[in-house]
């Protein structure tokens, strides 16, 4: 059990339960029985708050008023539970976020109440028969995480409270690295402090310490480790690389930048630089985009580590100075019918873990409002250690001007949430393999986000924009990354006691390094601050000036008037000896069978279409969709669920505001499984699947831009990397197809989990692709879903029998191998055609072909429409049907207009009509009900 | 030329639908401001000077304690009972979904021991499209309207629940406003969307029509629908706050 930060004292608490069965209780039962908890008969779910202090009977009797709805539910104090059940009590580690402490607090002292502390926590009952080892999993797997809470189990909880009287630390420890220290003592002080760092890379600082005759502080070594780690300076995309045949690469972000360079596109305004790249499909309009993984603290708090990856990714936003207005996610998760039991050590089961991440996601986006529009989700045995988490953000301004970066004598401002020891390391914690030890050893890694402190700050800055010269948000690295970064090529002066705390007690590095969330760092002009701090005042946001930008280029950081870190921003941000890596590039298979495999020709192609239908992958993802709020705003217009009833499956999604006539699609390719086999033609795919999806909902295929995101394994295995080389190429050769620029991307590696087998388990080769693609006429958009009785509807693209790494193979239960479908140069051109053809009102619904081939595609505009499909006979059914071949998109046309809309392209034949009789009949002959295919493919 | 309306739209921390509202209210005639909960501290007169009053959907103190309590013990603290008596001066009050949560546990609108908003029936969060149906011809808000409203919900505590006694009154005395007409999305007592208070002067309502207003935000504007939009809501408010 973890120990609080202050000493435990009698408290009293306030029971607060249902009066009718809570919602939350048969979840959490049917969970329990999810993970095989079968002796598990109910749990009941109730409410603790905690106080300390002076509670008389009138205190009481306020708080019941103010906790209890007595319509709803019950309160009890100081409550006993019944002996006949097992009792698990959390409560919340003290500093974790939690509105209702909060806000108690703050109550209280306005009400004058004699409370001193509050805590908040919950009591499960669980009712049924249960071994004490079920009981540990009950609980380590369902109901409690150690890295923020405490528990108890038939005894009630001592919950612990912040210390208010806790003292601070102010010493500074300096750490032996001396010239002498030889590179065994280096590697013993990198990994006892965690570090993180490349054996090159403690020497680089020995030997900068060396000429300053000095020694290093702790807070100076933590900060030099903060930023020159993966997560925060990308060594492996800005390595030298060379091939083990001898080829010498470019680096990774030079390739992806100079792709971009030669692109050279007018509506590119900002790439690869700052928090999020930056475009303009419309005078006077800039959109920013940035996605962002969270992967690692998903792992070990699925819902706090999502929450923040949320908060992250829109900061990233308001730290280009854009206001955010969209949200995405793709999630990657172990299969859902995983075994519970032989999940390794250390590790939730999958179901835990997408509950949880599915919740965080929701919480923040929900609760800071913005609508959480596009996304997809993928289940892999890959993903069952390292569930993979890609958050994205789109933000919009109509007065964007590039930032100036920070002149001498501005201040440096702090805004937004107060610093808690929330998240520590975690930058280089993301850079470290985990294994079963990781939940405890960075226990406070991950952090509850608190969404509504981060609205006011959207707030705040939407009417302070004109006052900051310029702004960045507080990342992996907290402060030491964030004015750190700022104070490149300048200097800055940063008092740390003037920064706002949670609570007291926090040592100089804590302050320093803490990754509290919510917070945003400005440089003003001195004249200009006084109106920065009243504008704060009034939209109830933090203001804190900690400091001066100086202009002499050394970052100094003190406490209490005291240097504890004086380091040269010049060797801070440029003194990272570069890599030197080895890459194995991938040996792949690219030779086409003439027809389609005999696995799959033995089958019944009806089978085959349901069982693609209820692959996991594949099957409605409704209700996780209904979990996001996707229509504040009143801007989404193609939502990502379409058709008569509202539960189609869409391909894009666009958002135009409610007056405007135009707007932009979302697009989102990724397909993990062809990386497997070959790792260029998948980024090549991903290209093509989200061009194709915004292609498909009316935007302009010449107006796309691109980000990159690139979940891996640790890339210092020589095979790894080369996989991740080939995708970077892969990228490139996508993007000058397309004329597409790629604007910002992220990578996230060492997705690797140390199994206690010893084995190590890495992910999947995972490239996300989003596209946001301009769309000119936001009234002449078109969705997926069927529409009208006789029209027809024509395949446009290639099909040749492509079926490694298809979901035809996975649903047969082949191996993942042979030639991954291959992208098709022609396909730029083909969607220019679809689009003038769009524009032209020559077509009624589209829908890409993708994961299951044509057949799914059918199926899904039938299914949105609730319409029949015929399809004409075909000689090679199986090729056509479940190939996944690509270039391809499938479009409903009125019968008069068959002839003109062929014509526009290279290859487009008539290959079913739209029939009213609700079935699906197949190409070779065989038949099913769309009633049937809706049951596969919603029973989840 | 009638007329424009001030409507003035009271924020919290973590309210986050005003400006879809305040689009709305404009659309419809209006004229429309926002003022938050430190602004209306320094200015509680702000009130008097407006025609219509609205408290927006969103999640106002992260809905601690539970949705709408603490916003409405902040306005409580700050404003008193000014909200009545602005609808007893025959001015429109309107609570959307957290607003709506707001006002009943203000009183406003029937709360406390008769009525509650408590968690959808089907657990957590839902954002989907619901028809509800204009019923009362007492509530000024809906009297004239005809048609069904089709708009979102997206809330996680819009189960309206409330004892026989207080259903009894409601249908007495003509005070519900609106009912779902499409499948209940939330467990709620009588397929209650929305409630008045008995001037009629006062809605609260879970569905967000305020995210149609414009033919496009349709979810199936594809397929040639245009029905249900939920101007005419706010224009019926613009007519009894210039009245």
């Amino acid at each position: 059990m973890a120990g609080g930060l202050g000493p435990i004292l009698a408290s009293q608490h306030l029971c607060v339960s249902s009066r009718e069965a809570d919602p939350r209780s048969s979840a959490l039962t049917l969970s329990a029985h999810e993970l095989g908890i079968t002796g598990v008969a109910s749990i009941t779910i109730s409410d603790l708050i905690f106080f300390r202090g002076e509670i008389d009977a009138h205190t009481r009797s306020l708080l019941n008023q103010l906790l209890v709805d007595p319509l709803l539910q019950t309160g009890e104090w100081d409550s006993i539970v019944a002996s006949d059940l097992r009792i698990l009590e959390t409560s919340l580690h003290p500093g974790v976020t939690d509105a209702v402490t909060d806000e108690l607090i703050r109550l209280a002292s306005r009400m004058g109440l004699g409370i001193t502390g509050v805590a908040s926590g919950k009591r499960f009952a669980i009712k049924g028969t249960l071994s004490e080892h079920d009981l540990h999993r009950l609980v380590s797997s369902l109901l409690a995480n150690p890295i923020i809470e405490r528990w108890s189990v038939d005894q009630p909880i001592d919950p612990a409270f912040v210390n208010p009287e806790a003292v601070v630390a102010g010493a500074v420890e300096q750490v032996l690295i001396e010239p002498t220290t030889s590179h065994e003592q280096l590697a013993a002080i990198n990994k006892e402090r965690g570090l993180a760092m490349d054996p090159e890379e403690m020497i680089a600082v020995r030997d900068h310490f060396a000429t300053l005759q000095r020694l290093p502080t702790d807070i100076e070594l933590e900060t030099i480790a903060q930023t020159w780690s993966e997560h925060c300076s990308h060594k492996t995309f800005r390595a030298s690389i060379t091939t083990t045949t001898g080829d010498k690469r470019d680096s990774l972000i030079n390739s992806l930048r100079q792709t971009t360079d030669q692109i050279n596109s007018p509506h590119v305004r900002s790439a690869f630089v700052g928090n999020a790249g930056i475009i303009s499909f419309t005078a006077g309009r800039t959109l920013a985009l940035k996605c962002e993984t969270h992967n690692h603290p998903s792992a070990v708090e699925p819902f706090g580590g999502a929450n923040t990856g949320v908060g992250g990714v829109i900061r990233d936003i308001m730290g280009a100075a854009h206001q955010p207005i969209a949200c995405t996610n793709i999630l990657c998760f172990g299969n859902p019918d995983t075994d519970p039991l032989l999940v390794p050590d250390g590790v939730f089961p999958p179901q835990r873990t997408r509950a949880g991440v599915v919740d965080g996601i929701a919480d923040y986006g929900n609760k800071i409002g913005l609508p959480t529009v596009a996304g997809a989700v993928l289940y892999d045995a890959g993903y069952t250690a390292n569930p993979l988490v890609y958050a994205g953000c789109i933000g919009v301004s109509n007065s964007y001007t590039e930032q100036i970066p920070p002149q001498p004598g501005d201040r440096v401002v702090v805004l937004g949430g107060r610093t808690g020891r929330d998240g520590l390391r975690g930058a280089t914690f993301s850079s470290m393999t985990m294994d079963a030890t990781t939940g405890d050893v960075s226990g406070a890694s991950v952090q509850i986000g608190d969404p509504i402190t981060e609205k006011l700050l959207i707030d705040l800055l939407a009417d302070a924009q004109h006052l900051y010269r310029s702004i960045t948000d507080c990342g992996a690295g907290g402060l030491s990354s964030a004015i750190g970064e700022m104070a490149e090529g300048v200097g800055a002066d940063v008092e740390l006691s003037t920064i706002k705390l949670k609570y007291p007690g926090l040592a100089p590095w804590e302050i320093w390094l803490s990754e509290a969330q919510e917070r945003m760092v400005i440089a003003v002009a001195p004249e200009r601050c006084a109106e920065v701090q009243a504008l704060c005042h009034i939209h109830g946001v933090d203001f804190t000036d900690a400091g001066m930008f100086t202009g002499d280029n050394q970052l100094v950081v003190r406490f209490l008037g005291k240097p504890v870190l004086q380091l040269d921003t010049h060797f801070l941000h440029s003194g990272r000896p570069q890599r030197k890596m080895i890459a194995e590039m991938p040996r792949v298979a690219r030779t086409l069978p003439t027809e389609a495999p005999t696995w799959l020709t033995q089958q019944n192609s009806v089978d085959v279409l349901l069982a693609l239908l209820s692959h996991p992958n594949i099957a409605s993802k409704a209700n996780v969709i209904h979990r996001y709020d996707h229509e504040i705003r009143g801007a989404t217009a193609v939502r990502p669920l379409v058709g008569i009833h509202g539960d189609g499956h869409g391909d894009g999604v666009v958002i135009a505001e409610p007056t405007d006539d135009f707007g932009f699609a979302i697009g989102i390719g990724v397909n993990p499984w062809y990386g497997v086999l070959d790792p260029e033609a998948m980024a090549l795919a991903a290209i093509d699947e989200a061009i194709r999806n915004v292609v498909c909902v009316g935007a302009d295929p010449r107006k796309v831009a691109l980000l990159d995101n690139f979940s891996w394994g640790d890339p210092r295995r020589q095979t790894t990397l080369g996989e991740l080389v080939a995708a970077v190429d892969g990228c490139c050769r996508g993007a000058l197809a397309f004329q597409a620029p790629f604007v910002s991307g992220k990578d996230s590696l060492n997705n690797e989990y140390m199994g206690s087998d010893g084995e190590r388990h890495s992910v999947p080769p995972t490239l996300v692709i989003t596209a946001v693609a301009h769309v000119p006429d936001a009234n002449g958009t078109i969705t997926s879903d069927l529409k009208q009785h006789g029209n027809v509807l024509m395949l446009i693209g290639f099909t040749t029998p492509e079926f490694g790494a298809s979901h035809a193979s996975m649903v047969c239960q082949q191996a993942l191998e042979g030639s991954v479908p291959q992208f098709d140069e022609a396909a730029p051109a083909r969607y220019s055609a679809l689009h003038s053809a769009i524009t032209q009102g020559l077509i009624v619904s589209a829908h890409d072909c993708s994961e299951g081939g044509l057949a799914v595609t059918l199926a899904e505009m039938a299914m949105g429409g609730r319409l029949g499909v015929v399809m004409s006979q075909h000689h090679d059914h199986f090729t056509q049907l479940f190939s996944e071949s690509l270039g391809r998109v499938v479009i409903e046309v009125q019968p008069q207009h068959e002839a003109t809309v062929a014509a526009l392209f290279d290859r487009c034949e008539v290959i079913a009509k739209v029939d009213n009789s609700p079935m699906f009949i197949l190409s070779d002959g065989s038949k099913v009900a769309i009633e049937t295919l809706l049951n596969s493919w919603t029973q989840q | 030329m009638t007329a424009q309306p001030h409507a003035l739209v009271i924020t919290a921390p973590g309210t986050n639908r005003h400006p879809d509202v305040m689009f709305a209210l404009r659309q419809a005639g209006a004229t429309a401001s926002t003022v938050n909960l430190v602004q209306l501290a320094q200015n509680p007169d702000a009130l008097r000077a407006a025609q219509m009053i609205v408290i927006a959907g969103g999640f106002s103190f992260a809905d601690a304690l539970g949705a709408g309590r603490l916003f409405a013990l902040e306005l409580e603290h700050i404003i008193g009972s000014e909200l009545e008596l602005f609808a007893k001066s025959g001015k429109p009050v309107l609570g959307i979904c957290n607003g709506f949560q707001t006002l009943v546990r203000l009183g406003v609108l029937p709360g406390g021991n008769d009525a509650a908003l408590g968690h959808n029936e089907q657990g957590g969060f839902q954002c989907r499209w619901v028809s509800m149906k204009p019923v009362s011809k007492n509530c000024a808000w809906t009297e004239r309207l005809t048609d069904d409203i089709y708009c979102p919900i997206a809330h996680g505590e819009g189960r309206f629940t409330c004892d026989d006694k207080t259903l009894q009154s409601l249908q007495q005395h003509d005070q519900i406003a609106f009912t779902y007409s499409s499948p209940n999305p939330n467990g709620s007592h009588a397929d209650i969307a929305g409630i008045c208070d008995q001037t009629g002067m006062v809605l609260g309502m879970m569905p967000h029509p305020e995210n149609h207003i414009v033919a496009r935000q349709h979810p199936q504007f594809h397929r040639g629908r245009r029905d249900g939009l939920g101007l005419p809501l706010f224009e019926q408010g613009v007519r009894i706050a210039n009245a």
